[in-house]
C-alpha cells in the first residue's frame, strides 16, 4: 500500500521522467530473464570455444526443451491457482504407454488396422489426449470438489500413473513407434527451409497485426498510446527475433548422407553440391502453437481471468460468482492434455516408449515455471516466462554437459540456480511492490 | 430522512423473513426478520459474532440459509449463490473488499461479469473505458488503472469496491463496515456517496460498529445480539445510549434489561 495521497499519481503528470523501458512498456522482469539467458548462452559459448551457439546446438537445445516447456505452460495455471502437480512426469509416462500400446497392439491386432496405416498416428494421439484429459479431470475433481490438497492427490498420482503405464506395457520397451507419429520427435520431423520461412513470415505478420489492433483500440477509447517510435522498436525487435530464429534453424544442414538416402527413397539422384537445412522442428512448432493458445487463454478469456482472480483471492473469486471448484477441474484437465502432448513429443523423440520416460519431469516442469516467475503463493505467472524458464534450465544442463562438468555438479548447479532465481525474484518483487 | 407517509405505502424493496443459520451447534442467526425500503439506509448493529454479517451474507448469497424467506419487491427470491443475488441487483461491499489483489481496477470491477467482444474474448479496453467513467464520478483523482489493486491506497481500493457495486445498477446495497479502514477524508467521501445513492432510491443495509456513524447515516437500525434480533428502531427516536443499551444489554428502549 502506498502512502501517497490519490492526487499525486504516477501516470500522466510524470510522463516526462519515464525511462526508455517504461515508454516501451516492456516487462523489466522478462528483460532480466532474457538477459540471464543470454549471459548463460554467451558464457557457455566461450567455454566451449563457440560450440554452444551453433545452429546445430541451438536446434538440439530447442527440441530438448519442448517436452518440459509444453507442460510448464500448464503448470503455470496450476500454480497460479495455488495448487501443485507432482504427477506430470507419471501422467506423461502413462499417456505415452497408452499411445504406444494403441499403435502397436490395439489398432493392428485387435481392430485390424495394419501397421503403417495413416490412421495409426492420429488415433494413437487422440487416445493419449483423452487419457490425459480424464486423469486431469479426476485430479481436478479430487482437489476441487473433494478438497483433498493437490499436493497429496498428485503425489498419489505420481505413484499410481507411472505404474499403470508399466502394467499396460508389462514393463516392456515399446518401439519403434509409427513413422507418422515420430514426426513430432524433433529431428525426424522438420518443416524444411521454405515452410519454416513461411511460418516465420506469418508469425511476424501476426505479431504486427496484433500490435496495430491493440494500438487502434487504445486510441479508439482515448487512452494514452505508446509513441510511434516505441511501437516500431518493439515490432522491429520481434520481427528480427522471429526471422533470426528461423534463419538459425534453417542454417543447420541435413547431413549429405541422409539427403542422399532421401533422394534414393524417391528414386532420384541427388544433384552435386545440394544442401538443405532442417528448419523449424514440428515439435517446436507445436510448442509455439501451445504457447500462443495458452497466452490467449491467460490474457483474453474469462477462463484465464478467473484463473488469475482465484489465485489472487479465492474468496473474492467465489463472491464474484466464479465456480472455483469447476475451475480447478478445468485447470487440471488442461494440465493432463498438455502432459499427453508432451508424451507424444518425448516418446517420438526417443522413437520408442520406455517405462522411465518423463522421470523427474515433474520437478523440471515446476522448476521451469518457478524460474519463469510463477509465484507459489498464487496469482502471478506468465506463459512465456515458464517457457523461458524451461529454456534456461535446458541450456544450463546441455551447456554443462558440453563443457564436461561432472554429472553430480550439473544437478548441484541447477538446484542452486532454482533457489537463487526465486531469491532474486522475491527481492525484485519487494522493490517494485508488484 | 425517510418520508414514512409516502415510502411506506409501497411494499418493502427487500424483506428477510424468519432467517436462520447455524454453524455446528451455534445459532448464528436465529429467526430474524428485517426489511428495507427504497431510499432507506438500514443500519445493522451488534457485537462481533452477533450474527449481523451472517444475516447479510445470506442475502448476498455468500451463505446458504438454513431457513427463512427472502422477498425482493414483494416477490419471493431464490438466493443460493452470489450469482443469484446479483440477478436481483443485490450488490455487496464486503468488509474485506473482496478484491483480487493481483488484478487491476477494471478486472476487479468486472470480475464475474466481464465484457466480451463478438468473438467471446475479454474486451479489456472497453472495460477500462467504463471503469474510467465510473471512477471519474466516484473518485476523480483515481488514475492508476494499470496497477494491480494491491498497489493502491486503502481509499482507492475502497472506491474500486464501491464502483463495482454501483456500476451494475444495484437496487439493494449491502455495505459491511465500509469505513472501517478509512481516514477522515475518505470516510466523508463514503458518507456523501451513501447520501447520493439514497437519493437515487437505492436501499442500503449498513453493517457498522460505530454508533455515531449509524446515527448520522441511517434511517432505521436493527440491533442483533447472540443471533437474535433485539429490535428495530428509527434512529431519530432513540439516543446513542439507547442504541448502546440494545447492543450491550440486549434491551429495547423503554424496557427493563433482559
Amino acid at each position: 500500500m502506498t502512502d501517497t495521497p490519490p492526487t499525486t499519481d504516477v501516470s500522466e503528470p510524470t510522463r516526462l521522467k519515464r525511462s526508455v523501458f517504461q515508454t516501451l512498456e516492456l516487462d523489466t522482469r522478462l528483460l532480466g530473464m532474457i538477459g540471464a539467458f543470454l549471459i548463460i548462452a554467451l558464457a557457455f559459448n566461450i567455454l566451449t570455444d563457440g560450440r554452444f551457439l551453433t545452429p546445430r546446438n541451438i536446434f538440439n537445445l530447442t527440441i530438448q526443451t519442448v517436452s518440459v516447456a509444453i507442460m510448464a505452460t500448464g503448470m503455470v495455471f496450476i500454480i497460479v491457482t495455488r495448487h501443485i502437480d507432482l504427477s506430470v512426469g507419471a501422467v506423461l509416462a502413462v499417456t505415452s504407454a497408452t499411445m504406444a500400446m494403441v499403435q502397436t497392439a490395439v489398432l493392428p491386432d485387435w481392430l485390424g488396422i495394419p501397421l503403417g496405416s495413416p490412421l495409426i498416428a492420429p488415433i494413437a494421439i487422440a487416445s493419449g489426449i483423452v487419457v490425459g484429459l480424464a486423469i486431469g479431470a479426476l485430479h481436478g475433481w479430487l482437489v476441487g470438489y473433494l478438497t483433498i490438497p493437490a499436493f497429496i492427490v498428485t503425489l498419489g498420482g505420481y505413484l499410481v500413473w507411472r505404474n499403470v503405464g508399466w502394467y499396460l506395457t508389462k514393463g516392456q520397451t515399446i518401439g519403434p513407434l509409427d513413422e507418422n507419429f515420430q514426426i513430432f520427435g524433433g529431428i525426424n520431423g522438420t518443416l524444411g527451409e521454405t515452410w519454416s520461412w513461411v511460418v516465420g513470415v506469418i508469425a511476424v505478420a501476426f505479431v504486427l497485426w496484433a500490435m496495430v489492433q491493440a494500438r487502434r483500440s487504445r486510441i479508439a477509447h482515448g487512452f494514452p498510446a505508446k509513441p510511434l517510435w516505441a511501437e516500431f522498436v518493439i515490432g522491429g525487435i520481434a520481427a528480427v527475433s522471429i526471422l533470426g530464429f528461423v534463419a538459425i534453424l534453417n542454417a543447420y544442414d541435413i547431413p549429405t548422407i541422409k539427403l542422399k538416402r532421401l533422394f534414393e527413397a524417391r528414386g532420384e539422384v541427388m544433384p552435386e553440391g545440394y544442401t538443405a537445412g532442417y528448419g523449424l522442428p514440428i515439435s517446436v512448432f507445436v510448442l509455439i502453437l501451445i504457447a500462443v493458445i495458452m497466452t490467449v487463454i491467460a490474457k483474453r478469456t474469462r477462463l484465464g481471468r478467473y484463473i488469475f482472480a482465484t489465485g489472487g483471492n479465492p474468496e473474492a473469486a467465489e463472491l464474484a460468482g466464479i465456480n472455483t471448484r469447476f475451475l480447478t477441474v478445468k485447470v487440471f484437465m488442461i494440465m493432463g492434455v498438455l502432459a499427453a502432448i508432451s508424451a507424444v513429443v518425448a516418446s517420438s523423440r526417443q522413437t520408442f516408449h520406455s517405462n522411465d520416460i518423463g522421470t523427474l519431469d515433474e520437478l523440471r516442469v515446476i522448476a521451469a515455471a518457478v524460474i519463469g516467475g510463477t509465484a507459489l503463493s498464487g496469482g502471478l505467472g506468465t506463459i512465456h516466462g515458464a517457457i523461458l524458464g524451461a529454456l534456461i534450465m535446458q541450456s544450463l544442463q546441455s551447456g554443462m554437459a558440453m563443457v564436461g562438468v561432472d554429472a553430480p555438479f550439473q544437478n548441484i548447479v541447477v538446484g542452486l540456480v532454482l533457489v537463487i532465481a526465486v531469491l532474486i525474484d522475491t527481492i525484485y518483487r519487494k522493490r517494485t511492490g508488484g | 430522512m425517510l418520508d414514512t407517509a409516502t415510502e411506506r405505502s409501497a411494499p418493502p424493496l427487500c424483506e428477510l423473513r424468519d432467517m436462520q443459520k447455524a454453524f455446528g451447534g451455534i445459532r448464528a442467526v436465529d429467526h430474524v426478520s428485517i426489511d428495507l425500503y427504497p431510499g432507506e439506509v438500514h443500519g445493522v448493529l451488534g457485537h462481533n459474532g452477533a450474527g449481523k454479517s451472517v444475516l447479510m451474507k445470506m442475502l448476498s448469497g455468500a451463505y446458504q440459509r438454513d431457513g427463512g424467506q427472502i422477498f425482493v419487491n414483494g416477490e419471493e427470491a431464490e438466493i443460493n449463490s452470489p450469482r443469484d443475488a446479483r440477478k436481483y441487483n443485490i450488490e455487496t461491499i464486503y468488509q474485506t473488499l473482496a478484491l483480487a489483489d493481483n488484478l487491476d481496477a477494471a478486472a476487479n470491477l468486472f470480475l464475474g461479469r466481464e465484457l466480451v467482444t463478438r468473438t467471446g474474448m475479454l474486451n479489456d479496453p472497453l472495460m477500462e473505458a467504463e471503469t474510467r467513467k465510473i471512477m471519474a464520478r466516484l473518485n476523480p483523482n483515481f488514475r492508476r488503472y494499470h496497477t494491480p489493486v494491491a498497489g493502491l491506497s486503502g481509499g482507492q481500493r475502497q472506491s474500486v469496491a464501491i464502483a463495482r457495486a454501483v456500476y451494475f445498477n444495484a437496487k439493494i446495497l449491502i455495505m459491511d463496515e465500509p469505513t472501517a479502514a478509512l481516514g477522515v477524508q475518505e470516510t466523508q467521501m463514503v458518507a456523501e456517496l451513501i447520501q447520493e445513492l439514497k437519493r437515487q432510491g437505492i436501499g442500503i443495509f449498513l453493517i457498522d460498529h460505530d454508533i455515531h456513524a449509524v446515527k448520522q447515516l441511517c434511517d432505521r437500525a436493527s440491533v442483533m445480539k447472540n443471533g437474535k434480533l433485539v429490535g428495530t428502531v428509527k434512529v431519530d427516536e432513540v439516543t446513542e445510549d439507547d442504541l448502546l443499551g440494545m447492543i450491550i444489554l440486549g434491551k429495547k428502549p423503554g424496557e427493563a434489561a433482559a
